[in-house]
């Protein structure tokens, strides 16, 4: 390689952008877990029974669980009594009960911190027509344009506030598609999730603008867990974002979410993702560990589920955001960068189970590793006895920068049906250094030409990003991999 | 333009260049034209900056500064383009997204404002017209699935958009029919002007049918034997290298 | 025969071939048990078993292989041989080596072919540093389990620079017998620094047996050794058969395997192949086809442990009826294993309602500088293609069958051996629909 190593290890020194931690007062419960924090928990929310039976039991069931081990990744084992379940800022007396009416009730540091983020929170947000839910540590601060959204009869509010005023609807919905016992995280969350966002788009409507929710955790030795529901009624359409980042901290924090989607019959759901929690030092020292359960069902006959994530943060990524296919000519859509440096491990993929006639699944996903990063990509495609004329594409390639990194790749193909067609391609290779010289010899500085070979790697992924979310997507890419050239 | 004294170079630890010397002037044409392994990709390389090619004496001045002292992308913005022999491909870059990014970053380095993108998009679709080139060249990925010859193609259009004060070609003429050599030649007249130099490597004189040299020299075992005027690239063909090496 | 019934059945063997074999060996199997005990069976839970529930060859009931040979016809065990020309072939039946059957005469010098028992006795020296030592008990209860039964099989050692011009025939015959019978065959291949050599291993079933062989199969080949290495498994529906092959391959050393599976009730087969030194280099070229309610599984692993070595994999399936097919391959990549070269294909024909196929490819690397890539398709027959065919006159049938035969064929056509070949189409084409039609056309 043209570059020495220890160039690629000079260059490799990048700082964590979002790294800083905001000073404000905290409410916060002690660690630990039992019966009691979870009736707290709902207590302080003023949740309806139903659902603090719901969490009880989902929590039964989770000591009865063990935590899978199977993903391509290591780490201490966790001691789920010293974590936090709850941490809410303290910015109004009653911020637990009631999020802030407009953005002034909000804490002027609070905005400030969104805006360091480069959230598109008040005015930007208004004018790139961008719809924010910002879920800050456990309780969702502020939604913009929530009244221009309701006179379409959209709901797009906290998960506390639907619990609240939409109670029907989070019970019809809520644990369908991810039910409280389906995995180890997936039950931890359903006991204790704190907030996450909550969209009902009615029948036949198409959602005006692009929603978005950005997460941070802040308080330390506090889990986030919170919990999305997204539902989309017959020939509905909605587009949704997502952003995640945390401040920099020695120890590790667990971030276990849950996201439901559901699509009925024509209806369409896109969900992107732009994940940059923070990854830890460079000796793999503290970050967050993201353990996220994603799952969409195409419940209705043509309806569709597009997954595309861009994957940049956490010390490990253990996610699989998965489609369900159950709708006759269902189409369910998976498109993925996972970029990891210094010690990050990523294990994601995703999983596309065909049920319905006809129905039909992409799957793209980019692997970058570099450093000492470990990348793996995990996917099944599943195909039922059901599901006639079924389609699986699935293209997986990885890329490899400086020799200290690996990239695996893992495809389950499970098929029970003679009439699907089932294709998958892996390719793993290295930036070659004639690839960089070329990109030189025409007058680009290094990292440029390095980050050209890696826009160009990622294309096809970018290039089902919202048009703000892509560039920001470019940028967090070029950050993540400052200088790792190998 | 460029003046090269006594260079030296090795790779792998073999010796390649053995105490080259050339001369090249504002607005001259130079072959320099040699039988396979007498160093002429090496030269090439060696004035791009590539890793791996050590110059172990003598020195290359380019418009009166080191040209050995600088990085690789930095000889390409002074003005030195290298039209590769083999070149690589780049798959999911556009080639519009690289030349917008090298003519940008000759510009920055330079000291002018970025170019507008309109305005670009005018300079390459006529510089394209003159490599009879489709347009949609201009949207795939850089040489993904050209074949060689439209490679080549590509290499010159670069040089059109980029314009060097001095353009190296390396055996830009190999794998190219009739056509393409024609439409190759034409390219790099257009680039030839009073303050632009050329230096052609090849291996076959067909090439300076098209472009006519001011001077021809030939290499071999990593030094300049004899130079001449274009005759000497007819008494090559004509002779052999063999006779000439011996002769010289 | 549940973990507890061959821990009886290796005590009751253990003490009355205490006489036969060496110390080491009785030690080494000794050890190989213990494992075995501590692992017990896998079960679906065992991500090396997701696909293939092993559960009816616990409850079966079968009894060890009898020092008593089953009669066998020389007519009948013709039925069974692939009639390949072959240096020498040893013929075993039901795992024990049946000498009156077997032509072990004609070998050049530095070439050894013996069995497995007698050579435990007389090259110690030899095969104590390799038996046990390529196949890692670690990954498989199975292989403990054979190496704990240690005692038939074969040894097949070359020395540097000898060059088999004809091929090493191995045949395993299994009898129908009123209770089936168990038997770990073993097989230890040396081939010396230059040595070239094809192997075939053949097993074959009576209709009806429904036995259960558990064979392992070491090679280790030293610098700059060929090994052509033939599985072929014809076993019968109602047979059990569990199957390894492990290889150390050192510098630029070549290996082609050919795995074809077309018999068996329920059959699993593991390739490990280590590349562990520079040049080293590896073909796996598989196949299977199965019916009825036939259970076929290939797990193959490729290690790249050291820089510039190559591996090309190509496995093929062909599922019918309410058969299931599973593949896996995985290629590890080692840090520092740099300029290796790795490429794997899986591909599977599904051609009806109540068949599966699952497949697994996976790729692990630990190293930058390297070129791989795989793929892996599950389908039915090109439409485009049948209609074409069907265009130019055949009936569907015979368009089904010979789209068919075109899949296995690219598989068929890497053998090297061109008698193995045709007998491999002969019999392919026979398990075709329409094969009548279609034996006058390929």
């Amino acid at each position: 390689m043209a570059t020495s190593q220890s160039e690629v290890e000079k260059l490799v020194h990048r700082e964590y952008k979002h790294g800083f931690v905001t000073d404000i007062e905290q409410e916060t419960l002690p660690p630990g877990l039992d019966e009691g924090v979870i009736r707290t928990i709902s207590a302080f929310k003023g949740e309806p029974e139903f659902m603090r039976e719901w969490r009880l039991s989902a929590f039964r069931h989770w000591q009865t669980m063990s935590e899978p081990s199977w993903a391509h990744v290591s780490y201490p084992p966790l001691d789920f009594q010293s974590i936090s379940y709850y941490s809410a800022p303290k910015t109004r007396e009653q911020i637990e009960a009631e999020a802030p009416k407009s953005l002034d009730e909000v804490d002027p540091k609070l905005l400030e911190t969104y805006d360091k983020l480069g959230i598109p929170l008040h005015e930007r947000a208004r004018l790139a027509g961008v719809a924010v839910d910002a879920v800050f540590d456990s309780v969702s601060v502020a939604t913009t344009y929530k009244d221009k959204l309701s006179e379409h009869g959209i709901i797009f509010c906290s998960f506390s506030e639907a619990v609240r005023e939409h109670p029907e609807l989070v019970r019809k919905y809520l644990g369908t598609v991810v039910p409280p016992g389906d995995n180890f995280y997936a039950s931890l969350n359903s006991a204790v999730f704190s907030d996450g966002s909550f969209v009902f788009v009615p029948k036949g409507v198409r959602c005006p603008m692009e929603l978005s929710t950005y997460f941070r955790i802040n308080a330390s030795n506090t889990g986030q867990f919170e919990r999305t529901l997204i539902v989309a009624e017959e020939g509905a359409y909605v587009s949704y974002l997502e952003g995640c980042t945390a401040p920099m901290r020695d120890e590790n924090q667990l971030h276990a979410a849950v996201v439901e989607l559901v699509a009925l019959e024509g209806a369409e759901i896109k969900y992107s993702t732009v994940q940059n929690w923070y990854p830890g030092d460079e000796e793999g020292r503290g970050g967050i560990y993201n353990f996220v359960t994603k799952r969409g069902e195409c419940r209705g006959d043509n309806s569709k589920i597009a997954w595309t994530q861009v994957e940049a943060g956490s010390a490990i990524t253990w996610k699989y955001p998965s489609c369900v296919l159950k709708g006759d000519n269902s189409v369910g859509e998976f498109y993925s960068v996972a970029v990891g440096n210094n010690c990050q491990q990523i294990d994601s993929g995703t999983k596309m189970i065909h049920i319905g006639r006809n129905t039909r699944s992409t799957i793209i996903s980019k692997g970058i590793s570099a450093g000492r990063a470990n990348n793996a990509y995990r996917g099944l495609v599943k195909v039922l006895p059901t599901a006639k004329g079924a389609r699986n594409y699935t293209q997986c390639d990885s890329l490899l920068m400086g020799d200290q990194c690996g990239a695996h790749t893992y495809p389950y193909i499970e098929v029970r049906e003679p009439s699907a067609q089932v294709e998958h391609e892996a390719t793993t290779s290295k930036i070659g250094d004639d690839q960089i010289f070329y990109l030189l010899q025409r007058g680009l500085s290094e990292e440029d030409a390095v980050n050209m070979i890696v826009s160009g790697f990622c294309k096809e992924v970018f290039s089902e990003l919202p048009m703000e979310f892509a560039v920001e997507a470019q940028a967090l890419l070029a950050v993540t991999l400052e200088g790792a050239v190998g | 333009m460029l003046k090269i004294t006594d260079l030296h170079a090795e790779v792998d630890g073999k010796p390649i260049l053995k105490g080259l010397n050339l001369e090249v002037g504002s607005g001259e044409v130079h072959a320099i034209m040699g039988p396979n392994g007498s160093g002429k990709s090496t030269l090439c390389q060696v004035l791009a900056g590539r890793d791996g090619y050590q110059v172990t004496s003598g020195s290359v001045s380019f418009e009166g500064q080191d040209l050995l002292a600088m990085a690789p992308e930095i000889r390409a913005r002074e003005g030195l383009l290298l039209a590769f022999q083999y070149p690589v491909e780049i798959p999911g870059v556009k080639n519009v997204y690289l030349l917008k990014a090298a003519y940008n970053a000759q510009r920055e380095h330079r000291g002018e404002p970025e170019v507008d993108a309109f305005e670009f998009l005018q300079l390459l679709r006529e510089r394209t017209r003159i490599m009879k080139m489709d347009e949609s060249f201009l949207h795939r990925g850089v040489n993904e699935g050209f074949s060689g010859g439209e490679k080549k193609r590509n290499e010159i259009l670069q040089m059109l958009v980029l314009e060097p004060k001095l353009a190296l070609l390396d055996e830009t003429d190999s794998g190219l029919d009739i056509d393409a050599l024609k439409v190759v030649s034409e390219g790099v007249n257009t680039l030839r002007g009073e303050d632009r130099s050329v230096v052609l490597v090849t291996h076959y004189q067909r090439l300076l049918d098209h472009i006519v040299p001011d001077f021809v020299h030939v290499l071999s075992d990593g030094r300049i034997i004899k130079s001449g005027d274009k005759s000497l690239a007819l008494e090559l063909e004509a002779n052999g290298y063999q006779n000439v090496v011996e002769a010289a | 025969m549940s973990e507890a019934d061959y821990l009886e059945a290796f005590r009751s063997e253990q003490g009355s071939l205490g006489a036969q074999l060496p110390d080491w060996v009785m030690a080494l199997r000794l050890s190989a048990l213990g494992r075995f005990e501590r692992a017990g069976f896998p079960d679906p839970r065992h991500e090396e078993w997701r696909y293939t529930n092993i559960r009816p060859i616990v409850k079966k009931a079968f009894k060890p292989a009898g020092d008593a040979l089953a009669p066998l016809e020389v007519g009948v065990l013709d039925q069974h041989r692939l009639g390949v020309d072959s240096a020498v072939e040893l013929v075993f039946v039901n795992g024990r080596l049946h000498a009156g059957l077997s032509q072990m005469q004609g070998l050049p010098d530095g070439a050894v072919v013996e069995d497995l028992g007698t050579a435990l006795r007389s090259r110690g020296e030899t095969l104590q540093p390799l038996l046990g030592q390529i196949a890692d008990d670690r990954d498989s209860s199975f292989v403990a389990l054979s190496t704990a039964f240690l005692r038939d099989g074969v040894f097949i050692g070359l020395a540097p620079g000898c060059v088999l011009e004809r091929p090493i025939k191995l045949l395993f015959v299994s009898t129908r017998e009123a209770q089936p019978v168990v038997f770990h065959p073993r097989i230890l291949f040396h081939g010396g620094a230059n040595s070239q050599a094809t192997v075939i291993e053949h097993y074959a079933g009576m209709e009806g047996s429904a036995s259960f062989t558990n064979t392992v199969t070491e090679a280790a080949l030293e610098a700059g050794a060929r090994l052509e290495h033939y599985k072929i498994q014809r076993e019968s529906t109602q047979a059990y058969h569990i199957g390894s092959l492990h290889v150390r391959q050192m510098r630029d050393s070549s290996l082609r395997s050919h795995n074809v599976n077309l018999g068996g009730r329920l059959v699993r087969n593991d390739l490990n192949i280590g590349l562990m030194e520079p040049g080293a280099e590896v073909l796996l070229n598989g196949l299977f086809m199965a019916g009825g309610r036939q259970h076929v599984d290939n797990h193959t692993r490729v290690h790249h442990a050291a820089p510039h070595t190559q591996s090309t994999e190509e496995y093929r399936g062909i599922i019918d009826d309410h058969a299931r097919g599973v593949f896996k391959g995985r290629v590890l990549v080692d840090r520092g294993a740099q300029r290796i070269e790795a490429h794997q294909t899986s591909a599977n024909l599904v051609l009806s309602d109540g068949a599966e196929v699952d497949t697994k490819p996976e790729l692990e690397i630990y190293a930058d500088d390297v070129v791989c890539s795989h793929g892996a398709t599950v389908g039915q027959l090109d439409e485009q293609s049948l209609f074409y065919l069907r265009s130019r006159g055949l009936d569907d049938k015979t368009a089904r069958g010979l789209l068919t035969f075109a899949f296995a064929g690219e598989v068929i056509s890497r053998i090297g051996e061109q008698s193995i070949r045709d007998r491999l189409e002969e019999v392919i084409v026979g398990r075709l629909p329409d094969h009548q039609r279609l034996k006058e056309l390929v």
